[in-house]
């Protein structure tokens, strides 16, 4: 039987399993919104603005290990659609984003709605189609779902012109795909693992230092299994909390610009450095002049060959699924009766408690004013550290990262690679959606909340009890912090003036609103917000204003010239 | 340091804009690019002059191989290699410069394909360092108009490129 292409467009997404598309309608996708419309087994959520129905797909899939489907009409709803593309694609999320486009034989004529979708989005996708004929438009939707997951994870697109929903053509969804330009290496090479073991078992100071790809191959057990069978220190990036447990005595805490003092300086003098899903990126190692300027082997496994002696030259380059990497190393190691060498990683330690000694985090507590990172620490407490916690950007991220531990991985919901303000609201809808039991909290601050602050509206059509954590310093704080420090104090519109009365607009939305001013209600606040488990709650915490987020490594400075709040 | 990169890639309308542009997002130099479809036609074969150091070029070849229709890339300077590049170029022909002219297109082996009572078009073949010599070897106000491919390249004896 023949079908249209938009019916086409919803039996894939049903072969495909998808039980949510983040969306919002329009002229290009009306078929496809009415195929939507007919049938129940694809729900559809309908965002406020479009940035805000990738994020949420973007968190839905950060959260799971599904992918998210993002479906937008032409023209400004692909333009709205980029940022949001932009950041899946920094961090390597798998996810399908399908648009609308104008009818074939408008392209190229400046018709309403249209823009060049497949050019837009070119350099922020794993990969883009223009489906000109509709009995391409199957394989090419089954593509980009392979595509999506498979190899390094990525945003793609499919841009669907309006003729070819209404064109007719048989339906046969392919069971597989077959490109024979794309075949990711999935197995590491045996030699290099051999060797990459040795390095491992002959180490006197080693490090291992885990990045997003961990999570992305869900392979934290893995990589948990391999550094307690070594006992060896290990340190996540930001990308990487919960790959390692946080609250394992083997972890350091994370690493990089507000990485800890233990962590960095473990990272520097370390004599073999185990890399796992990690790029080595600028707010990772600073300066790579400086982190050569010490002697140490590296092993590097990632997905990605472009990942590996990009920044940083290494000397066991392992491409590879890092699962599959891990297994192999584990069953090398496990089958081995070597073992490294104990008086010497006993040593090592030493060092690394030595450095654990200066208490890198420790803030002022008798503070009049809400510091903001005991609200994070009692968020931490008081959800027993079990909640999904979004974020947007600023130093209320770096906040959670240092003291919310996370023990589980795709519980920590960021942008990494683009550092997106406006992520934390439309991802929490994601993961809420696709974790309805759990407790999902947006930690964001004044500035960030309202750059998606319309999905608010969303949340309350579709009863999504998401906690609201405004860490609100008045101060876009992070420009706020590199004014104070590299600007002589001249604060050039990081100042949040006319701000909204965040307790009435929560209101105003449907939901409910807190204002907590002194330090004594924090926990009486998130003690409530807790209990109204049917509710969205927006806490809105009036913080120290000044606070600064340390450590700190400089612009272009190394990972050892680190400035600690002590030394201020 | 010039390399020449050989890429097969699949003959879509993407491929090549995905290509150069991600020369241009990661600051690679394209100093010559041509593409054509290849005895297969659904798949082309570009051949790329760029330069730059052993960790850019290695860098340029992974990014190459991320892009989902490349199929496969060679650095052609690897080892031997042909490299030839096509020129055609429009000249002052007239008076005493006409002889001159078709003396000097002999001796770089060009072919004079077109004449006119006051020009000579010439078309001529060979690396890009022939065809930097003869343009240097007439004189720039007898010149009228060039056109150039710019560099194609294929392995010596049993370096094959194909899938």
């Amino acid at each position: 039987m023949q079908l249209t292409g938009a019916e086409i467009v919803i039996r894939c997404l049903q072969e495909e399993g998808v039980e949510y598309v983040f969306g919002y309608p329009g002229g290009a996708v009306l078929n496809i919104y009415d195929e939507l419309f007919k049938q129940e087994r694809v729900k559809h959520v309908l965002v406020r603005h479009e940035q805000g129905a990738v994020h949420a797909a973007d968190g839905y899939s950060r959260s799971s290990t599904k992918i998210g489907v993002a479906l937008v009409t032409s023209g400004p709803g692909v333009t709205n659609s980029v940022t949001g593309i932009a950041t899946a694609y920094m961090d390597s999320i798998p996810m399908v984003v399908l648009t609308g486009q104008v009818p074939t034989h408008a392209i190229g004529q400046d018709a309403f709605q249209e823009c060049d979708t497949v050019g837009i989005t070119r350099p922020c996708v794993k990969h883009n189609f223009l489906v000109k004929d509709v009995r391409e438009l199957a394989t090419t939707i089954k593509k980009a779902f392979y595509l999506a997951g498979t190899g390094r994870p990525g945003p793609v697109l499919v841009d669907i012109p309006k003729d070819v929903t209404q064109a007719k053509a048989d339906f046969v969804y392919p069971k597989t795909v077959a490109l024979r330009s794309y075949n990711p290496v999935t197995r590491g090479h045996a030699g290099q693992i051999k060797k990459a073991v040795q390095l491992l078992l002959d180490a006197k100071r080693p490090m291992v230092y885990a990045g997003g790809g961990v999570i992305l191959s869900n392979a934290a057990p893995q990589l948990t299994r391999l550094t307690r069978l070594l006992g060896f220190p290990c340190t996540n990036t930001l990308m990487g909390l919960g790959a390692f447990p946080g609250t394992d005595p083997q972890f350091t805490g994370m690493l990089g610009m507000h990485g800890t003092f233990e962590s960095n300086m473990a990272m520097q003098n370390c004599d073999v450095l185990l890399a796992v899903g990690a790029r080595f990126d600028d707010r990772v190692i600073g300066n790579p002049q400086h982190f050569f300027r010490a002697d140490r082997k590296i092993i590097h496994v990632d997905i990605d060959p472009s990942s590996i002696s990009k920044r940083v030259k290494v000397d066991v380059p392992i491409v590879g699924y890092v699962s599959e990497v891990l297994d192999e190393m584990l069953k090398l190691i496990e089958s081995s009766a070597e073992r490294p060498n104990a008086a010497a990683l006993k040593s090592w330690w030493g060092e690394i408690k030595d450095w654990q000694r200066r208490d890198c985090l420790k803030y002022d507590t008798s503070s009049e004013l809400i510091k903001p990172q005991y609200v994070v620490q009692k968020l931490y407490e008081m959800t027993d550290g079990e909640a999904f916690v979004t974020s947007d950007v600023g130093q209320h991220q770096m906040w959670v990262a240092q003291y919310y531990k996370f023990d589980k991985p795709r519980r920590w919901i960021n942008s990494g690679g683009l550092g997106t303000m406006g992520f934390g609201l439309p991802a929490a809808m994601g993961v809420q959606l696709v974790n309805p039991q759990a407790t999902v909290a947006c930690v964001t601050g004044e500035a960030s909340i309202q750059m998606c602050i319309q999905e608010l509206s969303t949340c309350k059509q579709y009863h999504l009890p998401i906690k609201i954590v405004n860490l609100n310093n008045r101060y876009m704080g992070m420009v706020r912090q590199w004014q104070e420090f590299f600007y002589g104090n001249r604060y050039a519109e990081s100042y949040m003036d006319a701000l909204p009365d965040f307790v009435k607009l929560a209101e105003a939305y449907g939901h409910v609103g807190l204002k907590i001013e002194k330090p004594g209600d924090v926990e009486g606040a998130l003690a409530e917000a807790l209990r109204q488990k049917q509710r969205l709650v927006f806490l809105d915490f009036i913080t120290d204003q000044t606070e600064n987020v340390f450590p700190m490594i400089p612009g272009g400075k190394g990972l050892t010239e680190m400035i600690l709040a002590e030394e201020l | 340091m010039r390399h020449i990169l050989s890429i097969l890639a699949e003959n879509e309308s993407g491929a090549l804009s995905r290509i150069s542009g991600l020369f241009s997002a990661r600051g690679y130099n394209i100093d010559s690019l041509t593409v054509a479809p290849t005895e297969d036609p659904t798949m082309s074969r570009f051949t790329i002059v760029t330069v730059g150091s052993d960790d850019v070029i290695e860098q340029i070849t992974k990014q190459l191989n991320k892009l989902v229709e490349v199929v496969k890339v060679v650095d052609l300077t690897d080892g031997d290699h042909i490299e030839r590049e096509l020129m055609l170029v429009k000249v002052r022909a007239a008076g005493k410069d006409r002889d001159e002219m078709k003396r000097l297109a002999d001796i770089f082996r060009g072919r004079i394909l077109d004449v006119t009572d006051r020009s000579y078009t010439i078309e001529l073949t060979g690396t890009g360092v022939k065809l930097d010599a003869f343009l240097q070897s007439i004189e720039p106000g007898v010149i009228l108009e060039t056109v150039r491919t710019g560099a194609s390249g294929i392995g010596r004896g049993e370096r094959i490129l194909r899938i």
